[in-house]
């Protein structure tokens, strides 16, 4: 029997959550297929706080923020499947599910991709010496650790200083181990200030910037690691290298898309995202294919992922029961010290307002955020400090957006 | 003098914190958040824990305090939740034990793993 829905929702994450119950809202059927044994997805291991202040109100911790959602899920008529992985997705939106039950077909009449994301590992695991025993990603640690209470070293040092090291350096820390360095390859933290203080100042964890790994050392297990400064073009100073002893290397080097499903299909993708390209209801460019959370962009905040899905779901929801008429889009491009833009389509002729959020390139100061339509400027803000690792929000009234959108700093 | 970072806007100016005959001084804000925030982390820094409890059925579970405690007593209420088991039926919001080194903070259940 080919079991059929409105909205079938893959990952029960923040972002599947959050869009089946927008989805729900307006009258469709809804599944979720979750490959874990529980809802939550990554925030069932961020048992540190800095979740919810602004979806919420209150300052929560990563299992908090899942429950308020698993909750309200499980109150509501949404279907759940767990310890049930996707493994194949069609055009024509046929969903392929391998479940304790066996092996299942579902129709759907609109899928919201809600898959997460994945560590990077590649590049960095790229240095020369030994391929010993102890080196972990960021993530991966923390999960053996806050799921299942295992702390995978005693003295640790930690490439990268995105929020996930950082957590990891006090996590560790806190339950007995002695987190020798932080080393990161460019000039900034891609992590926020409040970990970098919170994190490594009040233990006294030193942080070297402009600084990467040569070689690894040890057999079965890491014994120690060489490091040195980079220069400008970020290759290693090989005489300034030093050595550091410790049985643990943690990778914290950066997120992306998870978006493996997709391989099949013909979506047009952002090489800079790892993302497909969507329009402002987060479609991409397969009708009734919707995308939101971190598997469509690599998102800091898990209230922006919230929000994000929230348009996926009730957007998803309209296209299955035929409340959608499609129009033109514009473009929305990125450029002048602007990574990406995101939706990179906005269908013309809306009402009301549209929100577009985007990424630096770099660490700027004192710059005006500007957005073009046809020459003409409609959005001008100053800014004190844009980063990378901060997304920015910028609300645009659609009636402005005639022609293609340029998103730039001046 | 103290030397830290104002962790109050992405700017993360570099503060400088001084006491002359019992007037704190801070020099290196951008904007007066910087002044209110550096002249609490020099006289009263506090942090929020979360930290892991053992499960009496070998799992774990995660907690925090319901509010931020006194910094230098971070250390030593992280090993103290380190020695405690908490009971198999846990749930989250459950007071693990109250005024937990500090007035009035209590130390409860976030989530189960
Ligand atoms: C270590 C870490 C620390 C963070 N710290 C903070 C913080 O302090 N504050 C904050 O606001 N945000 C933080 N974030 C960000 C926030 O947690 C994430 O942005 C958010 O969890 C992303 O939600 P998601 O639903 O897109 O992805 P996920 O939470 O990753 O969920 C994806 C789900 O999809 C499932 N899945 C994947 N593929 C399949 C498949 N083929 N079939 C079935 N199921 C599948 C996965 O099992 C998973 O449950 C942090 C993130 C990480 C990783
Ligand atoms: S002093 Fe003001 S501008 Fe500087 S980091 Fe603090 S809040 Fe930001």
């Amino acid at each position: 029997m080919i079991k059929k829905y409105d909205v079938v929702v893959i990952g029960g994450g923040p972002a599947g959550m959050a869009a089946a119950l927008s989805a729900l809202k307006k009258g469709a059927k809804v599944l979720v297929v979750e490959r874990d044994v529980r809802l939550g997805g990554i925030l069932n291991q961020c048992i540190h706080n800095g979740f919810g202040l602004h979806y919420f109100g209150e300052e929560l911790t990563g299992p908090e923020y899942a429950d308020r959602f698993v909750k309200l899920v499980e109150s509501e008529d949404i279907d759940v499947m767990l310890e049930s992985m996707v493994l194949r997705l069609t055009p024509d939106k046929k969903v392929e599910i391998l479940s304790p039950e066996g092996y299942i077909t579902v129709e759907a009449g609109a899928v919201v991709l809600a898959m997460g994301c994945r560590e990077r590992t590649a590049g960095a695991i790229a240095v020369p010496g030994t391929r010993p025993a102890g080196v972990y990603t960021a993530g991966m640690a923390q999960k053996l650790c806050n799921m299942k209470g295992y702390l995978v070293g005693k003295k640790v040092v930690i490439l990268g200083s995105g929020d996930i090291g950082l957590i990891m350096a006090r996590r560790m820390t806190l339950e007995g181990a002695k987190v020798e360095l932080v080393l990161e390859l460019m000039p900034y933290s891609s992590g926020l200030k409040r970990n970098i203080v919170q994190c490594l100042n009040d233990f006294d964890i030193p942080i070297k910037y402009a600084h990467t790994i040569t070689r690894l050392e040890g057999s079965p297990r890491l014994t120690g690691l060489y490091y040195a400064p980079v220069d400008e073009n970020r290759n290693p100073i090989l005489e300034k290298e030093e050595y550091v002893s410790c049985d643990t290397l943690l990778l914290s080097v950066g997120l992306i898309p998870e978006n493996d499903l997709l391989s099949g299909m013909d979506v047009e993708m952002s090489p800079i995202t790892s993302g497909a390209v969507v329009d402002e209801n987060r479609m991409t460019s397969i009708p009734g294919v919707f995308s939101c959370g971190n598997v469509l962009h690599v998102h800091d905040l898990v209230d922006n992922v919230s929000r994000e899905a929230e348009i996926a779901g009730g957007a998803a929801a309209d296209y299955a029961l035929g409340n959608v008429t499609a129009g033109d889009t514009v473009s929305v491009r990125a450029t002048d010290g602007v990574r990406y833009a995101l939706p990179q389509r906005i269908t013309k002729g809306g009402e009301g307002k549209v929100d577009v959020f985007f990424r630096t390139v770099d660490v700027y100061t004192k710059k005006r955020i500007v957005v073009e339509v046809d020459g003409n400027e409609i959005y001008s803000r100053k800014t004190m400090i844009l980063a990378p690792g901060e997304m920015e929000k910028i609300t645009l009234a659609r009636q402005d957006l005639v022609g293609d959108v340029i998103v730039r700093l001046k | 003098m103290m030397n830290t970072i104002c962790i109050m806007c992405p700017m993360g100016c570099p503060l400088t914190i001084e006491e002359k005959d019992g007037v704190i001084t801070v020099q290196g804000q951008t904007c007066p958040r910087g002044k209110k925030y550096g002249e609490q982390e020099y006289s009263a820094p506090v942090r929020t824990l979360t930290t892991l409890i053992r499960r009496a059925d070998g799992g774990m579970a995660s907690a925090k305090t319901s509010a931020p405690i006194p910094k230098d007593k971070i250390r030593e209420a992280a090993e103290y939740v380190g020695k405690l088991t908490v009971s198999a039926d846990s749930k989250i919001g459950d007071v693990v034990e109250e005024n937990f080194f500090a007035d009035g903070v209590n130390l409860v259940i976030t989530g189960i793993a």
